[in-house]
């Protein structure tokens, strides 16, 4: 069975948890931008967690399915709509085979991330569903979605089955995720993050300007970084190093002095001095992040960092046992 | 050797200091930590990428945890793995067979090599010499990126350096074959670029249907043979 995307909106792709293992080949890890959100909305809907889903960005979606299906989400706070009906982020719902499922604008945020029970059905390629949209390859035909297509969607899984069985008249499921998981998009961005692997290679007053001052985020952005404007944060030296590894959350500063944070899609080696790393668990803020924004940085120790992200974890398996109760 | 968190999932193995001393022996040592550290299959390790002067390792913190690493110090845990792995590299070294180098071929017509002109007025050097020079020598990949595929090649000869472009071009087409600074390397799909464009390969340098997707890995000796147009477009169709 298949999904229509009746609009498929501003940039809509399918994407999973992303391709570690191809970086020494200089593929890009790539994925949901957010993966937690991703993770999330698949256990709602009775999926493995890892099932392809439809990251969207900036709305604009109208899907319909051609069979009856369970969706959930997580991401900005998008306006989202079976028929007329509401749906909040992080509730499991029933869309009926023909009715039409939209995700429309948002008010704070940009982007979303959808499950479908069954999950998207499209190739593996070097072991993601997920699509590189730079390189061309993977998802839908390496590429966003346009209107009018019709992508495969997997069989539901026995759980999702239940779970459409036990909605069929309440429609929207009542439990939802902690709120943070669901609703990650801040009014007042902070994010928290390490010292850089080249906080050396900055000036004193570069340090001070990026923990004191806040930074707005440029048009420009994108899946690989997010572009931002501010203080110039000043090098000790023009020159840039030799090209090392760089990941999603690094923030580098070329030589104009304007901060880049890095997200999936950025390329696997770099050659700008890393002022910052932010925190795995505060990349689903960043990614929430438009242009226009401002934003605030603020350092913790990677003591710290990993404490909140062992107890997200634990936090995340305590929640998928819980889900359990639901698929009975 | 420095071990420096690279965010809280990956650790920046810095292996060499004087890497412009001796580029060939820093991308063996570099290699040959990789290998160590793949060999050592420390848990929690999602993947191991190397670069010019280090080695990335990529970590998934829980899993790490869950093998035994204190969560107040996951870091500490790892650089005594990565120390322990590294004490039997020595050994790893030796092994690694020499293969022959790849032959690359390359059409250099100033179609496909639109930057040749420019690239032999600014070394002072007609453009057959520029290629002459560039088939002559024997190169070897430092490392793998930029985009999926592209190889930055050490070992080009000092009369062909040639600054990037001051302004990159949006679109260099797949295959180019291009020298910036003191490297050349090769665009493997459609890109934007800042380097000289010289010539063109029909060979495929990046292909996700296959794994490795690469034609070239780090380590690789490479060549490069100049091709006329017929066979450049024999190789295509």
């Amino acid at each position: 069975m298949n999904l229509t995307a009746i609009r498929a909106g501003f940039l809509t792709s399918v994407q999973d948890l992303g391709r570690p293992g191809f970086r020494e080949y200089g593929v890009s890890l790539g994925g949901a931008l957010d993966r937690h959100a991703l993770r999330v909305a698949n256990l709602l809907v009775g999926n493995d967690e890892s099932a392809a889903g439809l990251e969207i960005t900036l709305g604009g979606l109208r899907l319909r399915f051609g069979d009856d299906r369970i969706v959930g989400w997580c991401g900005g706070e998008f306006k989202v709509r079976i028929g007329t009906a509401s749906v909040d982020a992080g509730h499991p719902a029933l869309v009926r085979a023909g009715e039409e499922f939209s995700i429309e604008s948002s008010s704070l945020g940009c982007r979303a991330w959808l499950a479908i029970s069954g999950g998207v059905d499209v190739p593996l390629v070097l072991g993601s569903c997920g699509a590189d949209l730079r390189a061309g390859f993977g998802g839908f035909n390496g590429r966003p979605l346009r209107d009018g297509e019709e992508v495969r969607l997997g069989d539901n899984p026995t759980r999702a089955k239940v779970l459409i069985d036990n909605l069929r008249v309440e429609r929207i499921g009542r439990w939802k995720p902690p709120h943070d998981w669901s609703n990650p998009a801040r009014r007042v961005p902070t994010l928290r993050h390490i010292r850089g692997s080249d906080s050396d290679r900055f000036a004193e007053t570069a340090h001070q300007l990026f923990s004191g001052e806040s930074f707005s985020v440029s048009a420009d952005s994108d899946r690989m970084g997010i572009r931002l404007g501010g203080p110039m944060l000043e090098r000790k030296e023009d020159a840039d190093l030799l090209s090392e590894a760089v990941a999603p959350g690094t923030v580098q500063v070329p030589p104009n002095g304007k901060p880049i944070l890095l997200l999936n899609d950025c390329q696997t080696i770099g050659g700008y001095p890393k002022i910052a790393h932010v925190i795995t668990v505060d990349l689903p803020v960043a990614t929430q992040l438009c242009p226009g924004d401002r934003v605030r940085f603020f350092e913790i120790s990677i003591g710290e960092a990993h404490a909140l992200l062992l107890e997200r974890e634990r936090n995340l398996e305590q929640f998928r046992r819980g889900l359990e109760l639901h698929f009975k | 050797m420095e071990i420096i968190p690279l965010g809280d999932s990956a650790l920046l193995i810095r292996v060499i200091e004087n890497f412009d001393d001796a580029p060939g022996r820093a991308l063996n040592r570099v290699l040959a930590t990789k290998h160590a550290l793949e060999a050592a299959e420390i848990p929690g390790v999602v993947e191991i990428a190397p670069a010019y002067a280090t080695v990335a390792v990529f970590y998934d913190p829980p899993r790490a945890i869950d093998a035994g690493a204190p969560s107040e110090n996951v870091v500490g845990w790892f650089e005594r793995r990565v120390h322990d792995a590294l004490s039997n590299e020595k050994s790893s070294l030796g092994e690694r067979i020499e293969k022959p180098p790849v032959e690359i071929p390359v059409c250099y017509e100033t179609e496909f090599g639109f930057d040749l002109e420019e690239v032999a007025r600014r070394v002072g050097l007609d453009q057959k010499e520029v290629v002459d020079l560039h088939t002559g020598a024997e190169y070897r990949v430092h490392c793998v990126g930029f985009t999926g595929g592209f190889p930055f090649l050490g070992g080009l000869r000092s009369e062909l350096a040639t600054p990037r472009r001051d302004v990159p071009r949006k679109e260099i087409p797949a295959g180019s074959v291009a020298i910036g600074g003191k490297q050349t390397g090769i665009y493997p799909i459609k890109s934007p670029g800042g380097w000289n464009v010289i010539g063109r390969t029909p060979l495929k340098l990046f292909d996700p249907r296959k794994n490795p997707p690469v034609l070239l890995r780090a380590g690789d000796r490479v060549r490069f043979r100049s091709i006329a147009r017929d066979e450049f477009e024999r190789s295509t169709s």
